[in-house]
């Protein structure tokens, strides 16, 4: 599969990446380079085989819903962009 | 003092030849008279690390020491550290400071090992020179006009000239394993789920795994016995039983099945590699082991699964990054969306933003099946394939890496020839396993690293073997023209 500007303009949207057109040019060979690498699985025969997500057999622990850490609000909020009365600070999305 | 073991360093502690303070200066001192060459660190923070001496002095004063007291460690920027700066080599996180301690850093605070900086490493750990750090490309101390590979690239390179005598390093398709090799020391990364992903910065996280980078494997023992250990707090984390890694160091290693592959030496690798790599096959020969031919059929399939499955893992775990409760946000916008939009397109570098794209694309509508389904069934391939030859050998051998430490900026515009660079430590990652390189010789002044990769959870026994070639050999102890 190879893919285009267009293709790239929508993936860019999806990652919410801003591509200036120069890039987007560049892009376009090299996302396609690395596309027709991987597209390399597809000469293999996969049928029948159970898809891995983990290494090793394991199920998802689950542990008591009580509060464990202390408070650490005010070292969060200290590192935020723009705060405002312990309140992270957006552009305004509804009007 | 440069050269010592961290058995050697800590018998210097205990016996009061030195104090940790008097240590951690003589590393800082180093770190500041020779940074600027090699870039091997992003942050220093002497007062912080001056304390945490003190700290450990008082302990080996009250007897309440263990082996990495008072030893200054390396950690590579990607451990969360409270207080300290954490980069992750990213302008996106240039300005983050850390609230908690990644589990790998509270375990090391815990026995009082010193924390004597963070170490650079390619953005968000993508690369395989370590190139694409905001904070600038890494030096080789071998050959400063060459790479020291990646993405552990800067704690590689604090090892090789002796600025620290032991760091840690992350590896999700060979950036511990690459980078000893390019750099001529040992680097083991575990079996995945044996040391804690808490606090990690997250690139891929069902390959990334944590794992010691020091001289020689007696010093990556006793940093995995501080490192490993079940981890509530990282849902991936394993229950394995505690293991003590220098228990086993000396056990002898006769009758030892050691499984060559043949996808290992075919083209692609340089021929001086592989005369290295055959001769420390040789060395092992000697100590009474047995070579076993296998086969890993799959293992061209490796670079084109981990191309879908990290970058898929990575789009997903790198959209937290969007300017609005730490990190990097834009300066200039109109509303939310040209927010994200801008902050993204300056805060990540190209590579990165090239992997996010890679990762969308095979996640998208319609892509889905043929792309990521398809990788996670030939990673079940690739690990099938480890499954049968654990059935005729004991560990399996090869090269770490198909060269030795390359120029600078010679496949930096490739990314296809640099992802190549991964070609033989990118499966362990895929099936899980544990894998580690150790020095086995050298080519015109330059390092080369023997691959060893264990079953699941052999650590002990792939630390044992690997101290036996270093018991026979000095290649681990080399140190680069005009390290002193």
């Amino acid at each position: 599969m190879t893919i285009n500007q267009k293709d790239i303009e929508k993936i860019a949207h999806l990652a919410r990446i801003n591509i200036s057109e120069e890039e987007s040019a560049t892009l376009e060979v090299k996302l396609n380079s690395i596309i027709s690498m991987i597209d390399k699985m597809q000469e293999v025969n996969t049928d029948n085989v159970e898809p891995m997500s983990h290494a090793l057999e394991v199920t998802q622990p689950l542990r008591e819903d009580k509060v464990t850490e202390s408070d650490i609000r005010s070292d969060a909020l200290k590192i935020a962009p723009e705060v405002v009365d312990s309140i992270f600070i957006v552009p305004q999305v509804i009007e | 003092m440069i050269n010592l073991s961290l058995k050697s360093l800590n018998q210097g502690l205990v016996k009061k030849k030195f104090s940790s303070l008097e240590l951690t200066q003589f590393f800082l001192n180093r770190v500041e008279k020779h940074n600027s060459d090699i870039n091997a660190f992003i942050s220093i923070d002497a007062e912080k690390s001056l304390t945490q001496a003190k700290h450990a002095d008082a302990l080996i004063q009250s007897g309440q020491n263990s082996l990495l007291t008072g030893i200054p460690v390396a950690q590579k920027d990607i451990f969360c550290s409270a207080g300290w700066r954490t980069t992750c080599g990213s302008l996106m996180l240039d300005n983050f400071i850390s609230p908690y301690d990644a589990t790998v850093i509270q375990k090391f605070n815990e026995v009082g090992a010193v924390n004597l900086g963070k170490t650079n490493m390619d953005e968000f750990a993508m690369g395989s020179s370590n190139e694409t750090s905001y904070y600038g490309s890494v030096k080789n101390p071998w050959d400063l006009s060459l790479v020291p590979g990646g993405s552990s690239g800067g704690s590689a390179a604090a090892i090789a000239a002796r600025l620290a005598p032991a760091a840690t390093g992350t590896d999700t398709g060979g950036s511990i394993r690459q980078p000893a090799s390019l750099c001529g020391f040992t680097g083991l990364k575990p079996t995945y789920g044996l040391v804690s992903r808490f606090g990690m910065i997250a690139f891929a996280s069902s390959l990334d795994q944590a794992g010691p980078m020091a001289p020689s494997a007696e010093d990556c023992a006793a940093l995995l016995n501080v490192m490993a250990g079940y981890d509530e707090k990282d849902s991936t984390s394993i229950n394995h039983e505690k293991e003590d890694y220098l228990a086993n160091l000396d056990e002898p290693i006769k009758g030892l099945r050691i499984g060559v592959p043949k996808e290992f030496f075919e083209k692609g690798l340089d021929g001086s590699v592989q005369k290295v790599i055959e001769a420390a096959l040789m060395s092992y020969k000697k100590m009474g082991a047995e070579l076993v031919d296998i086969s890993l059929p799959n293992t061209h399939l490796a670079i084109p699964v981990y191309y879908v499955i990290a970058p898929a893992e990575a789009s997903s775990n790198l959209s937290r990054y969007d300017g609005v409760r730490y990190g990097y946000r834009a300066k200039e916008y109109d509303d939310l969306m040209e927010m994200y939009f801008k902050t993204r397109q300056e805060g990540f570098g190209e590579e990165v933003k090239r992997r996010i794209l890679i990762g969308t694309y095979v996640l998208s509508a319609g892509y889905y099946d043929a792309y990521y389904l398809k990788a996670q069934k030939i990673r079940k391939l690739i690990s099938d394939d480890f499954k049968k030859a654990f059935e005729k050998c004991d560990v399996i051998m090869g090269p770490s890496a198909p060269s030795v430490a390359f120029k600078a900026n010679e496949k930096k515009s490739d990314p296809l020839a640099m992802y190549l660079q991964d070609i033989y430590t990118i499966s362990t990652n895929l099936a899980g396993l544990p894998g580690m390189s150790i020095p086995a010789g050298m080519i015109e002044n330059l390092p080369v690293g023997l691959q060893l990769i264990g079953n699941y959870f052999k650590e002990s026994q792939m630390l044992n073997i690997a101290h036996a070639f270093q018991k026979e050999t000095d290649w681990h102890t080399r140190m680069p023209d005009g390290v002193s």
